[in-house]
């Protein structure tokens, strides 16, 4: 379908830590015993979609990524990856593969996104309508927990999602205004010209970007080259053609009409003219063409182009990771409402049990783990090859693999990453602990992160 | 309804006048012009069972619907040997597994990251990056789908490393390891034993095109025989057609194509099992039209647009447009003749041969497949029904001795010259004819909104003519609306009025200007609904009706009422209007078993209210039309 996937993976995210080290980047980091680039590959694979490119920040989170991937996918996906150095941005690593996009349309996932929402679908919004870009909007996930009873705490965690703010056209497939992230606490400016020529603009804020693009490759590949200073897709180049629509620089129409020459020249030029009459008066006039058109409807006097926008239904799931509580609540999701983006089972085929222990729904036990007497888990993802002894209480955590959990533990509402030792009667409430940590013997931590010291 | 239902058996046509007649106008005509073609006659026994005539006797292409291709099968063999260039499909690479030998069982081992992932950052290496501040990246390969020898590989860097084992040739997609040559030697073979049996008689020739009709028709059945009988029936099919053919019988084998009915639930059930379209019919259908198709809006399009990248075989230009068929982005005959054109275009541009394979044959049963998604995205038009018929004869026609590329540009050149001659000239011809029937002082009527009819009116302004317009509109569509703004922008005057009240201003007006559809042969105009409607009052008030139509929209089927064959719009759109949500008085009523929403699309216009039809070929009498309609097809089509 003349596609070309990139997905940008990251590497780092200050937002992460300290769930990500060094020996396990942001692609890698498990979301209910799969790494979350697994969930994406796994939605493209899926759709047919076998040629990918996979962007990742920094050359030895490439080397594990790379790994991995050939490890997993080994025969089902051709997967090319790209390293990028760290802290350029989305723009700037696009802009360093942009020489490798060939394609008519280039699709760009981010690698964070847990979604069941169709890339065809996206893609097919942005051929139909022939736009330059064309963004997935998902409505904005119910973050924190829901059934909160367990901690007060959470409500402190769960305050609103950072809002985007959200143009549409009052048909809702074209995006006439974006604002995202930290712009939303400055003034938000609306294009006078666009809202003139639309005549009505929905503004929406529970609509969330959920960084899934299918571009142009001329137009992408012309901002990118245009624009030096541009650093990230969501905040500069997305903005930017969605504000510079009706006035678009020459170039960026330039290069599609000189295709349509190329293919109309055996006829007339001024029967190719009449041709593209009989299209545009047949077709529904958007809201690009008046404007484009002088008042006597003669001539193309200004180059246009479309951004459209992807509505997911709000049936669907989609949701990025991109913090603390998302992690914790895709963890959630993925094991309870949302259990159809996995594949295959929850529990893994050889979890040892101990007496009297219970294993709550929407729990998830790695393969080769093994619990004590009388355990309780519940709501928790546990990763594989743990060791938990006995009495330990795990509620609303996540557990990563290769954890040794001592005796008389209680652990709520936190996150254990690998290599971790909880020796005897810890208490964790709240708590990060970052990968390889050693907590000793009866200690009680609320609310903190706990990480070794890099030496 | 009783009556006129008790009426439709019988054999008098004069009792089939739907609703069209006034009281005043007995129709004289509408069976008064015999077709000349004698296949014409033979189904065209007017009682109810005409549909299952067409059924028995049609075993030919129609121009109207043309059955998707019986190639779907023996495709997905050819496919470890053809040339991949689009990502490659789910169920092929699963085939190609299957017979990947041991030499390749290294390959996971050759991709430990250790040795797999070299990350080039030396930006000097690609002088083709601009100046910015990142260094080029380089692609490492991590993640290999075991392709095909010999495919191209497009992003593949300088660093990426490919494993492909050239590994045997499956024996299976070896079917017919026959060489160009042998085949020839068949070919010649079947032409002689066709000769023979020609001579003989025409019984076993007959017999022969059977198989080749229900290998078209029923492609479920046909992918079952072995691949080598099903290519010898298509042997037959292309030979046919660019063979000596024998006029009569083809031209008798034209019969109008058996349409489905879908209200014959078992096909409708074989339909929906080949269908790549989502297709949920609407449960309260309308009794009388219970045999077209009726889905439920809205649900096709998230779906189809789902299967975005699993349509593998689908050329994009293709899928685009049948997108846009399904949303109603481009509409009216002309506009999807033409883009449909250009779709085609690109696919015959990207097109190349597999391996094995004739350009003839295998083209023709691509286009058929693209043809047949088309249709599931929304009924063709016979405008397109005619185009595909034009396409079709135009690649049977292609000598064999053409090399590929050369075979190409002659299609291409073929499809621009029908885009201009047929559709573009035409309409400039229609214009020069019809401005000389405007004169100052006219007051013209048209409805809806024909690119014809447009043209025609801007160009008689231009002329410096003194006129007002009519825009007659009707809802849920609204495309009069479109057709007044750019007039009005123009500078024309005009009035704008929706159908109801067009016995008030048809005091006034001096002439009407139709559109059309289609033109069939006994003169009926099939149309936008509602023509009927207003060229029965202008006829009334005797106004003279003239219809503005492209002869290559002019179509053999004789036609009585707008029952048997009409197209179904979504009836959502009449229960809501659009942009008032005020105005909900059936919500909740559309579920209901006693209520049935129609939304016709076309309708049809008899002829004895068209006092004139307006052609690239001059002015004539509705009673002309089959005239045309055989020198046309004889010039354009057989020839």
């Amino acid at each position: 379908m003349d596609f070309q996937v990139v997905v940008l993976a990251g590497g780092n995210s200050k937002n992460l830590t300290p769930l990500i080290s060094k020996d396990v980047p942001k692609p890698l980091l498990p979301v209910a015993n799969r790494p979350v680039l697994y969930y994406v590959l796994h939605q493209l694979r899926q759709s047919n979609l076998k040629d990918l490119i996979v962007v990742v920040e920094g050359e030895d989170a490439a080397l594990h990524v790379g790994g991995w991937i050939s490890k997993t996918f080994v025969d089902g996906l051709h997967v090319e990856i790209a390293a990028v150095p760290e802290d350029i941005g989305t723009a700037g690593a696009l802009r360093a593969i942009s020489h490798h996009l060939t394609a008519k349309d280039i699709l760009v996932v981010s690698g964070d996104l847990v979604s069941d929402v169709p890339p065809g679908a996206v893609a097919a919004t942005h051929r139909r309508h022939d736009a330059a870009v064309t963004a997935m909007l998902c409505s904005v996930p119910v973050s924190g927990s829901l059934e909160s009873g367990s901690s007060g705490g959470k409500d402190k965690t769960r305050k609103p999602g950072r809002y985007n703010i959200i143009g549409l056209d009052p048909c809702k497939q074209f995006l006439l205004h974006i604002a995202t992230g930290s712009e939303i606490e400055k003034d938000s400016r609306l294009q006078k010209h666009i809202l003139h020529a639309v005549g009505q603009m929905e503004i929406r804020s529970d609509l969330m970007d959920a960084h899934m693009y299918a571009f142009k490759r001329s137009v992408l590949q012309e901002v990118l080259d245009q624009k030096d200073t541009f650093q990230s897709l969501k905040q500069d180049i997305v903005p930017y053609l969605v504000r510079s629509q009706l006035k678009s620089e020459a170039l960026l129409n330039g290069i599609s009409q000189a295709e349509e020459n190329g293919n109309e020249k055996l006829s007339s030029p001024n029967n190719q003219v009449l041709v593209s009459k009989i299209l545009a008066n047949a077709s529904t006039p958007s809201f690009h063409e008046p404007y484009s058109m002088e008042p006597d409807g003669s001539a193309q006097t200004r180059k246009t182009h479309k951004c459209c926008a992807y509505i997911a239904s709000s049936s669907s799931y989609c949701v990025r990771l991109n913090s603390i509580q998302a992690f914790m609540d895709i963890n959630r999701d993925v094991t309870g409402e949302a259990d159809h983006l996995l594949s295959d089972n929850i529990i893994g085929p050889s979890p040892k049990l101990g007496t009297k222990t219970t294993v709550g729904p929407h729990c998830m036990l790695g393969e080769g783990s093994e619990m004590g007497d009388k355990c309780q888990v519940k709501r928790s993802v546990i990763g594989r090859h743990c060791r938990i002894g006995s009495h330990v209480k795990i509620v609303n955590s996540v557990v990563m693999n290769h954890v040794t959990i001592g005796d008389g533990c209680i652990i709520q509402g936190s996150v254990v990453c690998s290599n971790v030792q909880l020796q005897e009667r810890v208490v964790l409430k709240d708590c990060l602990v970052g990968a390889g940590f050693v907590v000793t013997m009866g200690n009680e931590y609320k609310g903190e992160s706990l990480a070794r010291k890099e030496k | 309804m009783d009556p006129r239902r008790s009426a439709r058996t019988v054999s008098d046509p004069k009792v089939r006048q739907v609703g069209f007649f006034t009281p005043a106008a007995p129709p004289e005509r509408s069976c008064s012009d015999p077709p000349r073609q004698q296949d014409l006659i033979q189904p065209q026994s007017p009682s109810s069972t005409q549909v299952n005539d067409h059924f028995r006797s049609g075993d030919s292409l129609s121009p109207v619907m043309i059955p998707p291709p019986p190639h779907h099968h023996s495709d997905t063999l050819h496919r470890t040997a053809l040339q991949v260039t689009s990502p490659k499909t789910a169920f092929s690479y699963s085939a190609r597994t299957v017979t990947i030998p041991t030499e390749n069982d290294d390959v996971p081992s050759s991709l430990s990251p250790s040795r797999k992932v070299v990350a080039v950052k030396s930006p000097s290496s690609y002088p083709g990056v601009r100046a910015s501040s990142v260094p080029a990246s380089e692609l490492t390969t991590v993640s290999v789908v075991n392709l095909p020898p010999g495919i191209s590989e497009k992003a593949g860097g300088g660093a990426s490393v490919e494993v492909q084992n050239d590994r045997p040739v499956r024996s299976k997609s070896l079917k017919e390891k026959t060489s160009k040559a042998e085949r020839r030697a068949m070919q010649e073979a079947q032409r002689a034993a066709k000769a023979a049996a020609k001579a003989e008689g025409t019984k076993a020739s007959s017999a022969a095109t059977k198989v080749v009709t229900s290998a078209n028709t029923k492609p479920s059945k046909a992918a079952k025989p072995s691949s080598q009988k099903n290519d010898g029936s298509q042997f037959a099919a292309s030979e046919k057609k660019v063979g000596d053919r024998a006029p009569e019988k083809d031209r008798k084998k034209d019969a109008p194509h058996p349409r489905m009915q879908y209200d014959d639930t078992s096909r409708v059930e074989k339909a929906k099992k080949r269908a790549v379209v989502k297709q949920t019919e609407v449960r309260n259908r309308v009794e009388l039209f219970r045999h077209l198709p009726q889905y439920e809006h809205g649900t096709q399009l998230p779906d189809l647009e789902t299967k975005f990248f699993e349509l593998d075989p689908m050329h994009p230009a293709v899928y685009k447009v049948g997108l846009q068929y399904l949303s109603g982005d481009i509409r009216g005959g002309n506009a999807r003749c033409i883009a449909m054109f250009q779709a085609f275009k690109e696919a015959i541009k990207d097109y190349s041969t597999p391996p094995e394979k004739t350009l003839i044959r295998d083209l023709t049963a691509r286009i058929s497949s693209y043809v047949s998604f088309l249709i599931e995205c929304r009924p063709l038009s016979v405008s397109m029904g005619n185009a595909i018929k034009f396409l079709k004869n135009q690649i049977a026609k292609l000598p064999l001795a053409l090399s590929e590329s050369e075979a190409k540009a002659t299609l291409v050149s073929d499809i621009d010259r029908f885009i201009n001659e047929k559709i573009i000239v035409a309409e400039k011809v229609i214009v020069k004819h019809a401005v000389t029937k405007i004169r100052d002082g006219d007051v013209l009527l048209t409805y809806g909104a024909s690119s014809a009819v447009e043209m025609i009116l801007l160009h008689a302004h231009e002329l410096g003519k003194q006129f007002r317009v009519v825009v007659v509109d009707s809802r849920p569509k609204l495309e009069g609306q479109l057709l007044l703004r750019r007039l009005v922008r123009k500078g024309l005057s005009c009035t704008y009025t929706h159908v109801n009240a067009v016995s008030c201003i048809m005091q006034e007006v001096t002439r009407v200007f139709l559109g059309a559809s289609s033109v069939l042969s006994n003169g009926t105009v099939y149309s936008r609904v509602g023509t009927a409607c207003v060229a029965m009052v202008a006829h009334a008030f005797r106004v003279p009706v003239l219809v503005c139509c492209e002869a290559y929209k002019f179509h053999e089927r004789v036609q009585l009422d707008s029952i048997c064959f009409n197209e179904l719009g979504n009836p959502d759109a009449i229960s809501k209007v659009h942009g008032r949500e005020d105005i909900n008085y059936l919500d909740g009523f559309v579920n209901r078993e006693n209520l049935q929403l129609l939304n016709l699309v076309y309708d049809a216009t008899p002829s004895d209210y068209v006092s004139m039809i307006i052609t690239d070929y001059g002015m004539i009498p509705p009673t002309s039309v089959p005239v045309i309609v055989r020198e046309y097809r004889r010039e354009h089509l057989w020839s």
